[in-house]
This record gives structure tokens, C-alpha cells and sequence, in this order.
């Protein structure tokens, strides 16, 4: 399921997973696995990406394997382009299993694993949410905005654990 | 976390949704002259428009097309679709490889799918208690006191999505379907990476039913009473009535469990059930075409699987079943909270089947598919893991499909769940006044039946539970929101 380890021992470099969800049969709600696909085609080390209709309580596993967590989610309403937001651990019960919310998770990983990632919940405002395999112009506009958000500061921390590497 | 906010006349309590009503769990309550409850509601969005959004398809790209539907049962959609479109395709037989590899996926979604319910969701009250503090009933609060649930959740879950990787390929949006066959068996490496783990698998779910069973033996009378009322249930069951998730023969009940119907093929489904709409809802209300409205509606699920089986067909889950028959003292069991139970019962039973399949060697047989001649018209039924799910496409000449009916579990349950609803608010509601205790105790009710809710879109801002008390004339007394 995860390509990384338990997260037993300290990590040389910082380790970084952005875990995009939604349904790309839903429109916007696919926001989340577009922005998966998009970062996956930039290569960068030391950061994996997963897409998922929603998150899941074994997403834990992975979310201990890492330093930094980014959840990516479209948003109903709330900001454009984007919003930005810490997430911190939270146990959180709902009367359905088909939500689990970014702090759930969290709080299993600390609990599971004694793992407590930094860890963002990115929101891409969405508009539209009909049974359509597309993403409206506005979401894409809105995706292309939190994408170059994104990049630099995955880029930033590649560049600390560089300098690191060097000195 | 939920909040409250008094606003307007005294009498009236209301809390805005912050965010548009559709995708919300709605439950409204009202009540008589008398105040007392007479009506309780359940309001949920589901499915609306996706039967439109098939239409035009060609009729070989629906199985994977309606993973869409449900981010918690995609693979129960692909299973289910994929045996229509086997009618569809003129193929009534699959060769073995092709039915038991589909077999291998589909319990293993059942199981993990039934673990994310009942470790997540369900432990919570049942394992802490209704009665412990809210900031502490939850998941985090049930691996403090039993650390090891921790451990059986995530590594059973995770067991089941490595028997969906390893059928379709991948974990999420699998493709091992197509109409008449699969397009890749088991492979050795697969199948003996699955074999290292499955004992373990089998051995954590039986612990686990154990740990439920203490919960219940101490708290007989709730367990028994919470939400509950006779009803009759309905499932699919293999010819030769045992219990079969995969594929089968539609049976009814009556709350005594005499038979209402059985043996019907899926593709007379029509002759036996009748969907009505209801003005309320975006729902539709199925119930049993030979009996009213009021009479012919039906649970399914776990409950209802254990009900209607004559037995299952594995060891292990076979004497659980017999264990767990006994709390119906030789009727049925009709328990609301009894889901729970039954529920794990069925992952044994999922983990025992998967077992036997790995051991099988027509998993890595190599006649694959199946072909035949089109027909105009599919219907299939599988058991999902909250219960019946109905398939029916209607294809042209051209593959095409032109018309597409989906009646999945939380429409078989519509009823069921409304009145499991109304009994909690018979039961715990005094005054007018929706409190956290009552505002729980509906939501331990519904997680029962573990409802899809406009399944897989869950953008930002949308799924809190709202119940609304209303007069007998329909105007808001109070309003409580759970976001």
C-alpha cells in the first residue's frame, strides 16, 4: 500500500505525501486526484503521492511514514483560488464510514504509529459537482494556482535538504 | 464537534448549515398535538442523476465506469455491473478462473469494507459505551483501552485492499472485469504473498467478535431494545441457501421467517419489488410488490444475510451464525444494534472464504473469458457489504446502454432506517430539546446500517448530520447540527 517504511527511524531527508481525494466522475470533486496526477509528473525526490475517492483510516499508515502531509480536497465554498490550513490530530466519529476526515487520520497515526507529521489540509475551491468527468475552467484555473503554491514549497524543502547534504 | 445557537422566538432553536443542504444527513422529528414523536424522517441525497450519466455509455466500459459511485464500494459496483453485463454479453457460465477470481475480489471488499464499519465507526459505542464522554468515544478512545483493535483495523482493512490489488490489478479503480470474464487470474507471487497473511486475518476477526460479544453480554437489554423492531429482511442466498455474497437467488422473510418469496432469479426482480418516490425525498422507497407500502418494506445488510441463510458454508463463521441465531430464542434476530454483531460474523466468513480461494488452483487457470450473443437487457444482484445491490441496463443494438435502474442497499434500507430513527426519538427524546445525548444516539442508530450519503463526492464543507423538531404544524421547535 505505501512505497515508504514504517517511519520507525529517524529520516535522513524530509519525506512529503500529498494524499489528493475525490471522485473525478463528479466534476470538481475531482480536484484532489487531478492535483495527485499533476504533482506525480514532476518527479521530485522524496515525495509520493496518492489519490483515493476519500480518505481512509490505513491512510494512517502512510501519513506515519512521512514529515510533511498535504490533503488535498476541493472545497464547496470558501476562497478562491485556494486555501491553506495546519491540520492537527483529532479524533472525530461520524454516522457514516464514507467520511473520514484529514484529523482522523492524524490522530491513528500518533496513536498506531507515535508519528505527528507537519501536516496542511490544501482546499481548491470547486463549482461544480454533477455527474461529469471533468473539471469545470474555474476549478482548473483554481488547481493551477494551488499547483505553483505547491511546487515551490516542495522545491523549498528539497532545497533545505540539499543545503543539509552539503554542509 | 457541534454547536448550538439560540435565535429568534424562544421556543425556537435553530442552527444554519453552513453550506447547502444536499449531501447532508437530514433528520427531522415531529411531533403530534400531543408532543409526542408521530414522525420520524431520514433525508439523505443519493444517486440522483447517475442512472442518466450511464446512458449512452457502451455497455463494456460500465463496470468501470460505476466505481464512481461509492468511494467506500467501488468494487461492489464493478462486481455488480459486471455481472449484468455478462447477461448483456449472452454469457450465463464464466469459466471457473473468471468466477472465483471475481469471487476473491468481492470478498475481500466485503471484509475490508465491513472492517472500516465496525473498528471506526461502531467500536466507539459499542466498545466504550454510550454513556462514555464524548471527547473520548472515538476511535482513539477504543485503542487506549484496547490496543489491540488498532492493530486488527488497519491490518484488516489493508488485507483486504492487497485481495482487490491483487484481482484488479490495483487498489484503487481496479479493472479485473469485463462483460463474460476477468482479464487476468491470480498470479503464484499474489496468491502466496495473500496466503502469509490470511491465517492471521481470520484469527483477528474471530478475536474481535469475541470483544463485541463481551460488549453485548453486558449490555443485553440495550443491545436488544436500542432502535430495534421486527421487520422482515432480504438477501440473496445461494441455491442451496446458504449464504452467498458473490451471487444467488433473492429470498424475503417475514418477521417470523416464513418465506415472503425465494429462489427468485435477479432478473425477476420486477415481479417482486416495486420502488415508490415519495415527495420528501430524493430516495426512492422499494418494498415487497404482494404486500402495501406499509407492510412490504424490508431491511438488508448483515443482518438480513444472517436471517435469511439456511447456513454458511465456512467452519468457523457457520458456528458463530448458530451462536448468534440463538439471541433470536429459535425466531429471528431483530436487534438493530444485532447489525454489529452480524456484521463481523460475515468478515469471518469473508476471511474464511478468501482462505479457501487461495488454496484453489482454478485461480491460476488461463480460460479467462467467455463469449456469447448480446442481448438486450442485464440485471444482476450482489451482496455488498451494507446489503442488496441491483444492476439493470438495457442495451441497443449498438452497445449503447439506453436506460440503467441501480436500487443499492441504502434504498433497500430507506424505510428501516427512518424507523430505526423514530424509535430512538420515542425513546430518548423529552421535551423540545435536541441534545447531545439524543443527537448520538440517532447517529448510533443510522451507523447501524452505515448509509451512503451521495456517495463519493466529499468535497470540503458538506456531510454534518442535522435533526430539526418540529411542531405539528410543521414549524421548527429546535435544530442541531454535528459538523
Amino acid at each position: 500500500m505505501s512505497s515508504s517504511g514504517s517511519g520507525a527511524s529517524p529520516p535522513r531527508e524530509t519525506r512529503v505525501l500529498v494524499l489528493g481525494y475525490g471522485n473525478p466522475g463528479r466534476q470538481d470533486d475531482g480536484l484532489g486526484p487531478a492535483a495527485v496526477a499533476e504533482i506525480e509528473s514532476l518527479g521530485l525526490r522524496n515525495l509520493t503521492a496518492f489519490d483515493n475517492y476519500q480518505l481512509n483510516i490505513e491512510d494512517a499508515m502512510d501519513v506515519a511514514a512521512h514529515d510533511i502531509v498535504w490533503f488535498v480536497d476541493a472545497a464547496r465554498t470558501g476562497p478562491s483560488p485556494y486555501s491553506v490550513r495546519v491540520v492537527s490530530p483529532q479524533p472525530i466519529i461520524e454516522f457514516t464510514s464514507h467520511i473520514v476526515r484529514p484529523e482522523a487520520v492524524l490522530a491513528i497515526a500518533s496513536q498506531c504509529y507515535g508519528a505527528s507529521p507537519q501536516a496542511f489540509l490544501l482546499a481548491i475551491r470547486g463549482y461544480e459537482f454533477e455527474f461529469t468527468e471533468a473539471l469545470t475552467s474555474g476549478a482548473k484555473a483554481n488547481l493551477s494556482a494551488a499547483l505553483a503554491m505547491l511546487t515551490e514549497r516542495f522545491r523549498a524543502v528539497q532545497a533545505q535538504a540539499t543545503s543539509r547534504e552539503a554542509i | 464537534m457541534t454547536d448550538i445557537e439560540a435565535v429568534r422566538a424562544p421556543r425556537k432553536i435553530v442552527i444554519d448549515p453552513v453550506t447547502r443542504v444536499e449531501g447532508h444527513g437530514k433528520v427531522t422529528i415531529r411531533l403530534n398535538e400531543a408532543g409526542e414523536v408521530e414522525q420520524a424522517r431520514f433525508h439523505i441525497v443519493e444517486f440522483r442523476g447517475f442512472e442518466r450519466f450511464i446512458q449512452g455509455r457502451m455497455y463494456w466500459e460500465v463496470p468501470v465506469i460505476v466505481q464512481r459511485l461509492c468511494g467506500i464500494c467501488p468494487v461492489s459496483h464493478h462486481l455488480c455491473a459486471a455481472k449484468a453485463m455478462d447477461v448483456v454479453a449472452g454469457v450465463d457460465k464464466l469459466t471457473p478462473t473468471a468466477e472465483k477470481i471475481r469471487r476473491l475480489m468481492h470478498y475481500g471488499q466485503v471484509l475490508q469494507s465491513n472492517a472500516l464499519n465496525f473498528f471506526h465507526l461502531a467500536s466507539p459505542d459499542l466498545l466504550l459505551g454510550f454513556e462514555a464522554p464524548v471527547a473520548r468515544r472515538n476511535i482513539i478512545g477504543v485503542i487506549e483501552s484496547f490496543p489491540e483493535v488498532g492493530k486488527w483495523a488497519i491490518f484488516i482493512r489493508k488485507f483486504g485492499q492487497q485481495v482487490i490489488a491483487a484481482t484488479g490489478g490495483r487498489r484503487i479503480h481496479p479493472r479485473l472485469c469485463i462483460p463474460g470474464g476477468v482479464n487476468q487470474n491470480l498470479s503464484v507471487e499474489n496468491r502466496d504473498a495473500l496466503r502469509k497473511d490470511v491465517d492471521q486475518i481470520v484469527k483477528w476477526c474471530c478475536e474481535a467478535l469475541e470483544l463485541h460479544k463481551s460488549f453485548v453480554r453486558s449490555h443485553e437489554k440495550l443491545h436488544e431494545s436500542f432502535a430495534s423492531f421486527p421487520s422482515s429482511y432480504m438477501s440473496i442466498v445461494g441455491a442451496d441457501g446458504g449464504m452467498d455474497l458473490y451471487d444467488g437467488l433473492l429470498r424475503a422473510i417475514d418477521a417470523g421467517g416464513k418465506p415472503i418469496f425465494a429462489g427468485v432469479r435477479p432478473a425477476d426482480y420486477r415481479d417482486y419489488l416495486i420502488e415508490e418516490v415519495r415527495s420528501w425525498s430524493y430516495m426512492k422507497f422499494p418494498h415487497i410488490r404482494s404486500l402495501d407500502r406499509e407492510n412490504g418494506w424490508y431491511r438488508v445488510g448483515p443482518l438480513a444475510q444472517l436471517n435469511c441463510c439456511d447456513f454458511i458454508g465456512t467452519p468457523i463463521a457457520e458456528a458463530a451464525r448458530k451462536d448468534f441465531m440463538a439471541l433470536g430464542r429459535g425466531g429471528l434476530v431483530h436487534a438493530t444494534l444485532a447489525y454489529h454483531w452480524a456484521r463481523l460474523i460475515c468478515m469471518i466468513h469473508c476471511a474464511e472464504t478468501v482462505r479457501d480461494l487461495l488454496f484453489d488452483d482454478d485461480l491460476q487457470g488461463t480460460d479467462l473469458v467467455v463469449t456469447g450473443e448480446r442481448r438486450p437487457e442485464g440485471i444482476a444482484i450482489v451482496e455488498a457489504p451494507r446489503g442488496t445491490l441491483l444492476h439493470h441496463y438495457e442495451v441497443d443494438d449498438h452497445g449503447q446502454v439506453t436506460s440503467a435502474n441501480l436500487i443499492v442497499s441504502t434504498t433497500n434500507n430507506n424505510e428501516a432506517m427512518n424507523r430505526s430513527v423514530k424509535k430512538v426519538a420515542v425513546d430518548y427524546l423529552t421535551g423540545h430539546e435536541i441534545t447531545e445525548g439524543l443527537l448520538n444516539h440517532i447517529e448510533v442508530a443510522i451507523r447501524a446500517y452505515d448509509p451512503c450519503l451521495s456517495c463519493a463526492t466529499h468535497a470540503l464543507g458538506d456531510m454534518p448530520l442535522i435533526v430539526t423538531l418540529e411542531d405539528a404544524d410543521g414549524a421548527v421547535i429546535a435544530r442541531r447540527l454535528k459538523q
